[in-house]
């Protein structure tokens, strides 16, 4: 296919509280069958949504964050997060769930996908994007 | 519409998929294949359990095109195709077997 895009997710947001975050995860669920390059991107609160752990029984939402989990099996590829976002919110990449990826096909492994970059390494990646959807 | 299953009466949606998914027992499923006139097997059961299971694991229904792969991953790759399940799920794995396993509507599902 000629026209695959290279589409990027960019949050920004804590993931409860607003409905954005989990909207931004329907899209990229959603959006997935229609075989595009598909990258997300965590900056800001937005890096709380990987936080391992979450337990959303005392607020009304549904706990979606095992849902990241899946996103390899949806085909996205890669989840770069914001080194300096993490830092300084006093967390580090073990704090992260980790996401595998596979192709059932080639049985071509990742482990995990989750990549945290400094902002020069993320400003590249933005750049290289087609399109770019900010939540 | 409600469902009756075991005695006891199950709120539905207006698509007829379970309205709290903690409520399900597989006399629902029974129920609602009943309505379909389905008669579940163990292969149809193979499938429920695995949507009961990927539910639990990630908190979504799977979209059919991960369920199959996924099918092919955990059951062989004789389970993981459309025929398969479309033979087994007339009305499409997704959301019938959703539908049967107490899940709601796959996302993207329209």
């Amino acid at each position: 296919m000629s026209d695959v895009k290279k589409f990027m997710y960019l949050n920004r947001r804590a993931p409860y509280g607003t409905i954005y975050a989990w909207e931004s995860l329907e899209v990229v669920l959603i959006g997935a069958a229609f075989d595009q390059e598909v990258s997300l991107m965590f900056v800001d609160d937005g890096v709380f949504q990987l936080v391992k752990g979450s337990d959303t029984s005392e607020s009304d939402m549904k706990n979606f964050t095992p849902t990241y989990r899946t996103l390899g099996d949806y085909g996205v590829r890669h989840m770069y997060v914001d080194k300096t976002s993490l830092e300084a919110h006093g967390l580090t990449q073990d704090d992260l769930i980790e996401v595998a990826w596979e192709d059932w096909e080639s049985e071509e492994e990742v482990d995990n996908i989750v990549e945290v970059l400094d902002s020069e390494e993320l400003a590249e990646k933005l750049g290289e994007s087609d399109v770019v959807f900010s939540f | 519409m409600p469902i009756e299953a075991n005695g006891k009466v199950f709120e539905t949606d207006e698509e007829g998929y379970l309205a709290n998914i903690n409520e399900w027992e597989p006399a629902v499923a029974e129920a609602m294949s009943k309505e379909d006139d389905l008669d579940l097997t163990d292969e149809h059961w193979d499938i429920i359990n695995f949507l009961r299971e990927y539910y639990e694991e990630y908190q979504i229904a799977p979209a059919v095109r991960v369920l199959t792969k996924a099918v092919g991953k955990k059951l062989g790759k004789d389970k993981g195709n459309s025929k398969y399940l479309y033979g087994l799920f007339p009305y499409g794995p997704g959301k019938q077997a959703c539908r049967y396993a107490g899940l709601p509507k796959p996302t993207g599902c329209v």
